[in-house]
This record gives structure tokens, C-alpha cells and sequence, in this order.
């Protein structure tokens, strides 16, 4: 068990950020923090690195209390949204910073940084300024910054949050490469289920400053614990399990749950329909309610729909 | 439970220890400049007669012109300090340097040689070349502190702005003004203060028909030997300064926001449409400024006889008839060592300050504002008075320290200091928290991360601050005409004591030490333009 998180609690004066949270990371492991704005997984990422000082609770690592231990003695590394690079540095001025601190031989550090570049596909970039950098590649440049003294534990706040999607996606792609080849153990904070599911091992749910389920990512998105997570987690409509032939309580629709089959056993109205990148989403109605669905079809016409369960979450 | 106090205490503790450290800059106030001040004031209220003077109205008159002709200074400075701030941060032009020399000239040149140029346009003074005067010292605090951090704002946010349908006065007053606020408010309370204490100037142009609270304390001092009196009016003077340092402080509280900043190469460009106004206004602030100084030129080369260098030639002499104790270029090699010294204990003192004001601001602790305010007093506080309390209070220090050297350097340093907070403090506030916390991440201690981020970050404006000090050192002559001991003066006390005695050859003298005096502070200014290389990898 590297990382342990023990009844974590967060005080600002009167509002709790983070409320009794326990978590734990193993070695190696990658792990999830996943929410919407302001649920407190930022101020829980920044209790892990010793920026913020819980209230009650201990934050572990292999069992030893890190309370007394100041964030540049954690050897825990950390990667902003907006890389946060040093503008007075270039490139491997920013990279080599870590390897400074640990006072690692100049010859050794300048290796190290050229690896960690061709690493994150910015070879031949040592000796440019930070300022003249995308914003993807000052991402690169920061994660590698973070990597180079070979930290015990990775925290990531956002980490591709500020970046364009298609070049989102890329990076969330090569990013869960390199922690996978790397073996690192990292906690990831992050609003973007996608990004999560990509990159973790086990996804941890948050909300009003509580961690409200704990799973690996199939698992999460397949069963959500209440009808707040299933929401959040891309479920529009709630229903009994009977309506897609379930032996549950209450299933969350997801737009993919209704398709568009001639074989179907539901029937409904076509009543808007919009392009996404790969299907056709429609809104139906059946039985005077109002359901997504895909499929290619035209607005108005009458049609069939089949239930995919990949699209259909047990709630609860 | 024992973690829980531990943890307690560590919170507690960066509070305590940033609170401990803010003692020293303190304890440094409180000897030489806290103690003294109180001394001379307490000298008078023994004589009584302290509430007496506060309450006739002719005080209270004193105080409004003194106020008011600040106010007026002030408004001046700024609106012509703006113009320059643009040009200096925004604009790739042929002549910076000649501009950002000009305009730091006026800062240094004695008071007393300001006040005797402006009468040779208004004869008989008055309330305007006073104003105008005050005015032309302190344009450059405005264009150096406004232009310093606007030279590291993002165009962007302008830009966007513009976009949005804003016209170009519009975008810089819904957009760029807010973002200089923090700069323009430092900048205006320090100039604010310099005018209400101004004294050289003051004297000069306003005769005994225009009279502040500060050339009233000298007056009832030295002349009247009223030391009640003069009590009673550094009182008042230190009340109203007070008042001002509290408002300035509340303003300043408002905002800071983290800015983000970027080199100057990157943002300054070649004007274009409109902004060739302001470059123009910029011109025409620089030419006005320079009127003074090119008369004061013209003045100590000529002679009733033509022109002459006779006033340089007696620079190797002590003057008529021995007016003075040493050599002009003696004191000139004095004033350098002196002002040294103090740049030096002014920067020490000030950066120190500086990094606990935004640790304490950083965690928390209220007790930032009464540092800060406290930092900026000495401003406020009459030179006279400084003066006159080292030479009663001094005797006390071990070491025979009224006779030491190093006490011009200290009352200079007084002076220098709050310059340095508050020159360091807007780009040390900007720079972004997570910035130094991702250094800490990667294993500086707070140390390391101080002389890793926030040095490097600051050190533009920490060159920039020690010039400054270093001119204002060399310029400095209230408290330094009380303190210097007769065979060590420095060029401002020289040409102070040449001016008030008799002989054409003196005031000749005085002319050319004024203008030696521009000589060293442009020599000066243009090496920090030489040091200002823009960084670039390791540092």
C-alpha cells in the first residue's frame, strides 16, 4: 500500500472542502479523483502534496505519517493544469529542476532530461524558451519536468484540462502509455470521465467533498452508486429495470441505450436529431416520454428501438 | 489528538515565524527612524503649548495648502507619467534609453536647485511653478513603477477587448487601467507623500506667502527656535500622512491578482494609429522635463563674461574664499560612497521586507498591513525632523555613532527604502502561487524556491529599484544637510552651502556641481539599461 488516506478532513473557516475521505493507492497503481468543479478533489490533491494541511486525518505513504514532512521533502510530483513552467528557463532549464534539487551530477542530469524529452516527444527542444510553446507542449514539458527526479508518486490537477480536444485526446492517450510504462503511481484529478477512464486503474467518485464510490473504470461507469454519480456520469433518463429487461430496481439510460433496430421491441416518434462525431443522436418519444437514442434516421419518422446495454448502467 | 496539535501548530508556526521576521525591518524602523522622530516630538511637547499651535486656524490653513498643492502634484505626475509608462513598457521606438534616462533625471537633481530653475520662468513663484515642480520630480516614480508592471502584463486581455467591441480608449480603460491599478496606486501614494513633504521647492517658490507644514516645522525650528511649534506641525504632518498611508493601504488590498507575466520582448511592438498620440504626449512630457535641466546646463556654462567653464574649473577648489571645507570633487567622491552604502541597507532592508509582507499576506496574517503601512512612513515624515532627532537620539548607541560614517547612509536609507517595498512588492505579489509550489514539488525548500523563481522573476525590478535607490541616495538633502559632518558633504549639501554665500564664482560652482550631479545619475541610469539584458536560459 504506497499511498493511504485515513479520515481525511479539510476545513476553509466554515466550509468543509473535503469531508472524512479514505483512499488508497497502490504501488504502481493509477488512480482517478473524479467530480465536477468544486466537489474538493483539487484541495484533496493538494493535501496529498503537502500544499494544504488537513484538519483531521493522515495522509501515508508505506505506512509513515507524512504531517510533519514539508511538500519539497515528499518526493511527490505534480503537474498543474496550465503547466505552471518556469518562464525564466527553457525547456531543459525546466526539466533539469528536479534533478538540480536532488543535486544529480551534471552529466547524468543532462541525459536524464534528454530521455525524459524523447520521452514525451519533444526531442530537440532543450535549449527553446518555455514562452514560445503550445500549450500541449508546454503540458509535455511539464509532466516531464515532473517525472525527471523519478518521483515515489505522481499528482496530476487537470492535467489536459486546458488543452483542445482532439489534441485532449492524444495526450490522454500517450499520457496513460507512458504512466503504464513507466510504472508510475499516480492520483489524477479530473472533471472529464473520459480522461479518467483512460488513464486509471480504479476510479474514485467524488462529491460535496465525500468520495462516494471506489472502482475500476468498468465497473463505475457500468453500475454508478446513486442517481447523482450516474448523472454525472452520462445518464439522462432514470427508469424500473423492467423497461430494458432488468431484474433491478432502477436502471440510468445513456443516449447509446436505445438504438435504432427494425427488430426492436420498443416503438417511438423521431422528434429532433443532431450529428456527433461518429452516430446520429435522436431524441424519441415513446409512450409520451422523451428518450435519446442513435441511430440514422429523419425527424418525424415512426420508428423501432432495441436496447444496448452497454448504454444502460444499474443504478444503486 | 497529538497530531491534530502538531498540525495546529505547524499553521500556526509559518504565521509566528513570518510575524518573527517581520520584527527585524521593524526593529530597524523603530531605532532610526521611530525613536528619533518621537525624541524631537516629545522635546516639544515638554516646552507645552503643543495643543495650542494644532488649534489656530492658521495651521489648519498650513495643512490644507499642504494637502492640496500634494493632490494637485500628484494628479499631474500621473497624468503625465502615463504617456511615458506606455512608451517605456509597450513600444519598440528608436531613443528608449534617451527617454528612460530623461525621465529619471529630474528624480535626482537637488530640490533647492529645481526650485531656483522653475523661478527663472515665474520670478515671483506661487502656488503653480510649486505644483509644476513637485510635478517634474515625481513623473518618473509614476513612469518606472506603472511602466514596470505594465512591461509584464498580458497583451491578450486587451486584445480580447478589442474583440469584443471595444474601442481602443475604451479596451484601456475597462481593461489595461484595472490591471495597472495596483502599479498606479503604489506609485500615486508615494508621490503623494513626497510632494506633502517636499522642502527644497517649496521654500524656494513659495516664499513666506506659500507655506507647507513641512518649510513651517523648518522655519519655526531653525529660525524661531519654536520647538513646540514645530511639534505640534509634525504631529499634524504625521497624522494626515497616516490617514493617507491607510487609504493607500485599504486601495491597494483590492486588488492583487495574479498576473501572468511575460518577458517585455515579447509584448512591445511598434506603435500604431492612435497609440502615435501618446507616443507624441510622451515627447512632449520628455521635452518639458528636459527644460529645466538643458537651462540649468546652459546656466553653469555661462558667465557674465560669455561662456565659461570657470565653475567646472573650481570644482578642484572649496570656492570662494574658502566657502567650503573640502573640494567639489572630494564631496562628489563622498556622495558616491554614501549613497553606495545606503542603496545597499536600503535594499537588504527593503527586499527583506518585501518577502515577509507576501509571506505574511500568504498566510494570513493581518499583521501585513501595519508592516506594509509602516514601511512607507518614513515618506511621510519630515526630513527636519529625522535630522534633528539623529542628533539627539544618536549619542545613546554604543560607539560613538553620531560622528560614525554610516549615519548619512542610514537616514538615506530611510528614505530609499520604502521605494525598494514598493517597487519589488508588485511583481513579487504577481508572481503566481503555483508557480513556486511546483518548485517545491520538485524538492526546493522554501529557500531554494525564493532564490529559484522569485529572484530570477524579480530581479528586472530589484536592478531597477537599486538604481533608483542609488540616485535618490545621491540626490537626497533634508536629512543629509543636518547630519553631514563639514569635511564630509555631499554634492547636494555643497551646492546648498555654495548657493547661500556671496560671489559669482560659487554660484557658479553650485551650476556646475548640479551638473556634474545630471552626468553621474544619467551615467548611472544607462549602466542599469546595461545591466537589463533580457535573461535568457540558465539563469
Amino acid at each position: 500500500m504506497a499511498l493511504e488516506l485515513d479520515s481525511i478532513t479539510v476545513r476553509y473557516g466554515r466550509t468543509t472542502a473535503v469531508s472524512d475521505v479514505s483512499l488508497s493507492v497502490r504501488d504502481g497503481e493509477v488512480v482517478a479523483l473524479l467530480g465536477p468543479s468544486g466537489c474538493g478533489k483539487s484541495t484533496l490533491l493538494r493535501t496529498v502534496a503537502g500544499l494544504e494541511k488537513p484538519s483531521s486525518g493522515a495522509v501515508r505513504w508505506d505506512g509513515a505519517d507524512l504531517a510533519g514532512v514539508p511538500v519539497h521533502r515528499r518526493e511527490f510530483g505534480l503537474v498543474f493544469q496550465d503547466g505552471q513552467l518556469f518562464p525564466h528557463r527553457t525547456v531543459a532549464g525546466n526539466v533539469a529542476f528536479g534533478l538540480r534539487m536532488k543535486k544529480v551530477e551534471r552529466e547524468a542530469r543532462d541525459k536524464r532530461v534528454l530521455s525524459l524529452l524523447e520521452l514525451v516527444g519533444l526531442e530537440g527542444y532543450a535549449d527553446r524558451r518555455v514562452t514560445q510553446l503550445s500549450g500541449g507542449e508546454q503540458q509535455r514539458v511539464a509532466l516531464a519536468r515532473a517525472l525527471a527526479p523519478s518521483p515515489r508518486l505522481l499528482l496530476l490537477d487537470e492535467p489536459l484540462s486546458a488543452l483542445d480536444r482532439a489534441l485532449r485526446e492524444q495526450l490522454a492517450v500517450d499520457l496513460a502509455r507512458l504512466l503504464r510504462e513507466a510504472a508510475t503511481t499516480a492520483l489524477v484529478v479530473t472533471h472529464d470521465h473520459d480522461e479518467a477512464f483512460t488513464l486509471a486503474d480504479r476510479v474514485a467518485i467524488m462529491s460535496r467533498g465525500r468520495i462516494v464510490q471506489v472502482g475500476p473504470p468498468a465497473e463505475v461507469w457500468s453500475s454508478p452508486v446513486d442517481v447523482e454519480t450516474a448523472k454525472f456520469l452520462g445518464c439522462s433518463r432514470f427508469v424500473p429495470g423492467s423497461f430494458v429487461g432488468l431484474d433491478v430496481e432502477r436502471v440510468g439510460l445513456r443516449a447509446t441505450a436505445l438504438r435504432v433496430d427494425s427488430e426492436g421491441l420498443l416503438e417511438g416518434t423521431v422528434l429532433e436529431r443532431v450529428h456527433r462525431r461518429d452516430h446520429v443522436r435522436l431524441l424519441v418519444e415513446i409512450g409520451g416520454e422523451e428518450y435519446e437514442a442513435v441511430g440514422p434516421v429523419s425527424v418525424g419518422d415512426r420508428v423501432r428501438l432495441a436496447i444496448d446495454l452497454d448504454g444502460v448502467a444499474r443504478v444503486g | 489528538m497529538g497530531r491534530a496539535v502538531a498540525q495546529a501548530r505547524a499553521g500556526l508556526s509559518s504565521r509566528t515565524g513570518w510575524s518573527a521576521a517581520a520584527l527585524l525591518p521593524l526593529a530597524f524602523l523603530g531605532l532610526f527612524f521611530a525613536w528619533p522622530v518621537l525624541a524631537i516630538v516629545s522635546l516639544g511637547l515638554r516646552e507645552g503649548g503643543v495643543l495650542e499651535a494644532v488649534f489656530e486656524g492658521d495651521t489648519w490653513e498650513l495643512a490644507g495648502f499642504t494637502l492640496g498643492q500634494a493632490l494637485a502634484s500628484t494628479i499631474v505626475a500621473v497624468v503625465a507619467g502615463m504617456p511615458l509608462a506606455f512608451v517605456l513598457a509597450r513600444c519598440r521606438i528608436r531613443g528608449l534609453g534617451l527617454v528612460r534616462a530623461a525621465v529619471m533625471v529630474p528624480f535626482v537633481l537637488p530640490t533647492v536647485v529645481v526650485g531656483l530653475a522653475f523661478r527663472t520662468f515665474w520670478p515671483d513663484g506661487g502656488v503653480l511653478p510649486i505644483v509644476l515642480a513637485n510635478a517634474f520630480f515625481n513623473v518618473a516614480v509614476v513612469a518606472r513603477t506603472v511602466g514596470g508592471l505594465w512591461a509584464h502584463t498580458d497583451r491578450r486581455a486587451e486584445d480580447a477587448a478589442r474583440a469584443l467591441g471595444a474601442s481602443r480608449p475604451r479596451a484601456f480603460l475597462s481593461v489595461v487601467l484595472p490591471a495597472l491599478a495596483p502599479a498606479i496606486g503604489s506609485a500615486a501614494a508615494v508621490v503623494f507623500l513626497f510632494c506633502a513633504t517636499s522642502f527644497g521647492v517649496v521654500l524656494v517658490l513659495g516664499g513666506s506667502r506659500y507655506r507647507t507644514l513641512e518649510t513651517e516645522i523648518y522655519l519655526r525650528t531653525v529660525e524661531l527656535f519654536d520647538l513646540s511649534g514645530a511639534a505640534a506641525l509634525s504631529l499634524l504632518q504625521f497624522a494626515a500622512v497616516l490617514v493617507v498611508l491607510v487609504l493607500g493601504a485599504l486601495a491597494r488590498r483590492r486588488r492583487e491578482t495574479a498576473l501572468a507575466l511575460r518577458g517585455r520582448e515579447e509584448l512591445a511592438r511598434r506603435p500604431a494609429g492612435g497609440e502615435w498620440y501618446v507616443v507624441g504626449a510622451a515627447f512632449a512630457v520628455v521635452v518639458a522635463l528636459l527644460t529645466p535641466v538643458v537651462g540649468l546646463v546652459t546656466r553653469s556654462l555661462s558667465t557674465r563674461d560669455g561662456w565659461s567653464l570657470a565653475g567646472y574649473v573650481a570644482l578642484n577648489t572649496r570656492g570662494d574664499r574658502g566657502t567650503l571645507a573640502v573640494t567639489g570633487i572630494d564631496a562628489a567622491v563622498n556622495s558616491l560612497r554614501t549613497a553606495f552604502d545606503a542603496t545597499l541597507v536600503a535594499l537588504v532592508v527593503g527586499v527583506f521586507s518585501a518577502v515577509v509582507l507576501v509571506g505574511l499576506r500568504r498566510s494570513g496574517a493581518r499583521f501585513a498591513e501595519v508592516l506594509d503601512t509602516a514601511l512607507m512612513l518614513p515618506l511621510g515624515v519630515s526630513a527636519v525632523t529625522v535630522g534633528f532627532g539623529y542628533l539627539i537620539t544618536m549619542d545613546a548607541l554604543p560607539g560613538d555613532f553620531r560622528t560614525s560614517p554610516m549615519l548619512v547612509p542610514l537616514a538615506q536609507a530611510l528614505v530609499v527604502t520604502p521605494l525598494v517595498v514598493r517597487m519589488v512588492l508588485p511583481v513579487l505579489r504577481a508572481v503566481d502561487e503555483r508557480l513556486r509550489q511546483a518548485a517545491a514539488a520538485l524538492g526546493a525548500s522554501p529557500s531554494r524556491v525564493w532564490r529559484e523563481v522569485d529572484l530570477p522573476l524579480v530581479g528586472r525590478s530589484l536592478v531597477a529599484a537599486a538604481g533608483f535607490g542609488y540616485v535618490v541616495a545621491l540626490g537626497e538633502f533634508g536629512a543629509t544637510s543636518f547630519l553631514a559632518r563639514p569635511d564630509a558633504p555631499t554634492l547636494p549639501v555643497v551646492i546648498a552651502r555654495l548657493m547661500s554665500r556671496p560671489g559669482e564664482l560659487n554660484s557658479q560652482m553650485a551650476y556646475a556641481a548640479c551638473a556634474l550631479l545630471m552626468v553621474v545619475t544619467v551615467g548611472c541610469v544607462l549602466l542599469i539599461e546595461r545591466l537589463r539584458v533580457p535573461s535568457s536560459g540558465e539563469f
